[in-house]
């Protein structure tokens, strides 16, 4: 028995760290979030194999599983790294792997990080605003409210029967909307259908399910570095200023604002290890340990991000410092493909627990 | 990652599955002390390796080699099975460990048997009025006069002292020492004279704790575990194992199935509370917490079997998040009856045997006991964060006080 990584693994998180720490320095953030590209990132990581992670290998990938994409999640949260990782390395990949047909192409395209697939699924998670798509002969009318990645060639989209469709980003009758959120290490956008041609790629909700299960772990992985960078800042930040004659981090009140968060945060790096491994090999579990692991670390994280701005004082609350990148990938991860309050009523009916 | 424990334990889960399924109905509810029930219930499990599992046949145990997995797998499946697991109790969890590692070879063959075997009942004499969290504060004396020691002091929170046969008790032996430095561990007989015991009614009405008070009571000199002035070693070499035994998450995963019954059994204006939704998110949110609990122990097995990582802050926390997490659990089970869940003692509506109630107020006691939640806190910010201690406050002498008041 071993709850833990294997020694490709750790090497796997060691790379990906260093890679990132040395090229996406908060300034390489800062750039992006004011309008630049995260082309030289994403190519970076694909040079490294990160985008072909969960690609089989007679397709041109890696053949890896869920518990090495979660690693390589938590470190792109960590960093606050942006990268269609999500969208183009796991769910795309997930589903097109699941589906009928042949994508070989499109799979090769992706593992090489020269193709970039974006996630449209809201409308099957969550409809806002009345949005919805519509689907008459192989071509789509309707909202996609919320898309991740702003820069993708393809998007995949679900209807509210959880069918899911490709479509090309350049396609006739689709327009693409910038949306602002408070993320910026993230872009995002609206999709309007005009009767655009999408390709059906499945009608199984299984495959809608198992897509959505573990973009929801990545998410929490996500999550879980972001909030433990949040831990570590406060910890070396609390050390270093000084405040009525010693380093704050000797008073009490601050010693325990980091001990509750690293209470509630260390459990956490078991469940997404947990989550990430039954869903390739605990299928009875996997559903459930999504839904609750997503939850669970937006609720930690959420905790984790406030509690860390407030050992920072005022400074914690500038841009100078830059902590609130780190807040806001914690907030928008919580939101993104289904919110607590909701996943954990899914949680609730997976059990039954539900009339 | 591979969270198979591999044929030989599914082998011997299906043993343990098999005794529960043979002789569970003869497992004693509660751990009445000293009922035949109860010793038999111990003698059965101490013969078939389910308690006492690795301690050495010489002392009464049943003789195993160590292994965790198959700890594991006892405690999961009494657990699941909701049967007695055997005595526990501070002789059991705490005093035994200690004197495997540290006790004479006279001590372990005079009390790991009888004490294992549920006939000698300890107590444990550590707390003081003026010396709680500031346990090394203790001023309980001992002093040396010819073969024995000699105690005078008071200790306080002495849970099951009016039933236990022997106490084992931090006293001062070196008054001049530095306060972690003059502290020794005595094991000594309730019935020796000198020895008062006032019972200190709890929150749940019964009398499970007391004030014991020491007027010259005096404790043969070989009665001492480790040397002279190192009690305080030998004292934290067992805490480490009390917290560690504290919110068993198998237990808790008992609890919440149990909860998540009564919450489709019990009902408001005819509805189960189950259907109720605010209820069931906060039935959701424990349940998420509870399985983060679980698979943090299972890294924490992992790591003690692989010794591959560190998982000294996923140890450090068990005791804050795993006390509190259970005190959460029983509260909702309370919440979600509204009045029904006041129910006490004799009350025909009482629910579960009362035990909703009773386990939230335990827990609460357990969240002070054995090192409170911030005390925990304390710990894990210094020894899990590395960060400073607070500076300590020195007293003013009474001179500098006086011209400070005035
Ligand atoms: C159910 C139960 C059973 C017990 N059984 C036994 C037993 O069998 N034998 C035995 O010896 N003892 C026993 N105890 C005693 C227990 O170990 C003490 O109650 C505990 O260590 C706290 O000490 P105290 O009660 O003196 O509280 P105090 O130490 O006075 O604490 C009061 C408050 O001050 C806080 N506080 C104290 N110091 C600090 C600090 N440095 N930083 C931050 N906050 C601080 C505490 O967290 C708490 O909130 C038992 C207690 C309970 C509740």
């Amino acid at each position: 028995m071993k709850f833990g990584f294997s020694e490709e693994q750790v090497l796997l998180q060691d790379n990906v760290n260093r890679y990132l720490h040395d090229n996406v320095p908060l300034d390489r953030v800062r750039a992006f979030a004011d309008g630049g590209t995260d082309t030289d990132i994403w190519q970076g990581l694909a040079d490294m194999g990160i985008a072909a992670l969960l690609i089989p290998e007679d397709q041109g990938g890696i053949g890896l599983d869920a518990l090495d994409a979660a690693i390589v999640a938590e470190s792109l949260g960590y960093h606050v790294t942006p990268a269609p990782f999500l969208g183009s390395a796991v769910m795309a990949p997930t589903a097109l792997c699941l589906s009928d047909g042949d994508h070989s192409e499109l799979l090769e395209a992706l593992a090489t990080g020269s193709k970039r697939v974006g996630i449209a699924f809201g409308e099957a998670i969550g409809r806002r605003n009345g949005a919805s798509v519509t689907v008459t002969d192989s071509t789509l009318t309707g909202t996609s409210l919320f898309a991740f990645d702003a820069d993708a060639d393809f998007y995949m989209v679900a209807d509210v029967n959880k069918h899911l469709f490709l479509l090309d980003a350049n396609a006739k009758g689709l327009q693409r909307r910038h949306l602002t959120t408070v993320d910026k290490t993230r872009r995002t956008v609206e999709l309007c259908y005009d009767g655009v041609p999408a390709a059906c790629i499945s009608e199984d909700p299984r495959v809608f399910e198992a897509t959505l299960d573990i973009g929801r772990v990545i998410l929490a992985a996500d999550t879980l570095g972001a909030a433990q960078n949040m831990l570590d800042q406060a910890v070396a930040y609390a050390k270093q200023r000084e405040q009525f004659g010693r380093p704050i981090a000797s008073f009490q009140a601050v010693k325990h604002m980091c001990a509750e968060m690293a209470a509630s945060l260390e459990p956490c790096r078991s469940m997404v290890w947990y989550a990430a491994h039954a869903l390739a090999n605990l299928p009875p579990e996997a559903r459930l340990t999504a839904c609750h692991t997503k939850a669970h670390l937006a609720e930690v994280g959420k905790f984790v991000a406030k509690t860390s701005t407030e050992v920072h004082g005022g400074m914690g609350f500038t841009d100078l410092l830059g902590l609130h990148y780190w807040f806001k990938r914690c907030g928008s991860n919580r939101q993104w493909l289904g919110a607590p309050e909701l996943v954990r009523e899914e949680a609730a009916a997976l059990q039954g627990l539900t009339s | 990652m591979d969270l198979e424990f591999g044929p030989e334990y599914e082998d011997f889960r299906q043993e343990v599955k098999d005794f529960l399924r043979q002789h569970g109905a003869k497992s004693p509810i509660g751990t009445a002390l000293r009922s035949n029930e109860t010793i038999s219930w111990q003698k059965l499990l101490i013969e078939n390796g389910y308690t006492a599992r690795t301690i050495p046949q010489e002392y009464g145990g049943y003789g195993a080699q160590p292994d965790l997995i198959q700890s594991r797998i006892i405690a999961e499946e009494f657990a699941h099975a909701r049967i007695n697991p055997g005595l526990g109790g501070q002789g059991i969890s705490m005093l035994v460990p200690t004197l495997l590692e540290l006790g004479t070879q006279a001590q372990k063959a005079q009390f790991i048997r009888p004490t294992i075997q549920g006939e000698m009942v300890w107590c444990q004499g550590y707390s003081e009025p003026g010396a709680g969290s500031d346990l090394a504060s203790l001023t309980t004396s001992a002093v040396l006069d010819g073969d024995n020691w000699v105690v005078n002091g008071q200790k306080i929170w002495t849970s099951t002292a009016q039933l236990a046969d022997w106490i084992f008790c931090l006293v001062r032996t070196e008054p001049d020492a530095p306060k972690h430095r003059g502290i020794s561990f005595l094991l000594f007989d309730m019935k020796t004279p000198g020895i008062e015991i006032r019972p200190l009614v709890d929150m749940t009405l019964a009398a499970n704790f007391n004030e014991t008070f020491f007027t010259d009571v005096r404790v043969p000199k070989h009665q001492i575990v480790g040397a002279r002035g190192e009690g305080w070693q030998v004292a934290n070499a067992i805490l480490a194992h009390e917290r560690d035994s504290l919110g068993n998450p198998n237990i808790t995963l008992a609890r919440l199935n149990a909860l998540i019954d009564l919450m489709k059994t019990e009902t408001v204006n005819g509805e189960p509370l189950i259907d109720n939704a605010i209820y069931r998110d906060r039935l959701m949110k424990i349940q998420g917490r509870v399985m983060a609990m679980r698979f943090n122990e299972l890294r924490v097995l992992s790591s003690q079997l692989n010794k591959d990582q560190d998982p000294s802050i996923a140890r450090m926390i068990v005791k804050l998040q795993g006390t509190e997490l259970r005190h959460d659990l029983e509260g909702l089970g309370i919440d979600i009856m509204g009045e029904v869940g006041l129910c006490y003692e004799d009350n025909p509506h009482t629910r579960t045997g009362g035990s909703w109630q009773t386990q939230y107020m335990f827990f609460l006691g357990l969240i002070i006991g054995g090192g409170t939640s911030q005390i925990q806190k304390n710990i894990i910010a210094e020894r899990g964060l590395d960060m400073p201690r607070e500076p300590k406050v020195i007293k003013p002498s009474p001179m500098t006080a006086q011209k400070g008041g005035q």
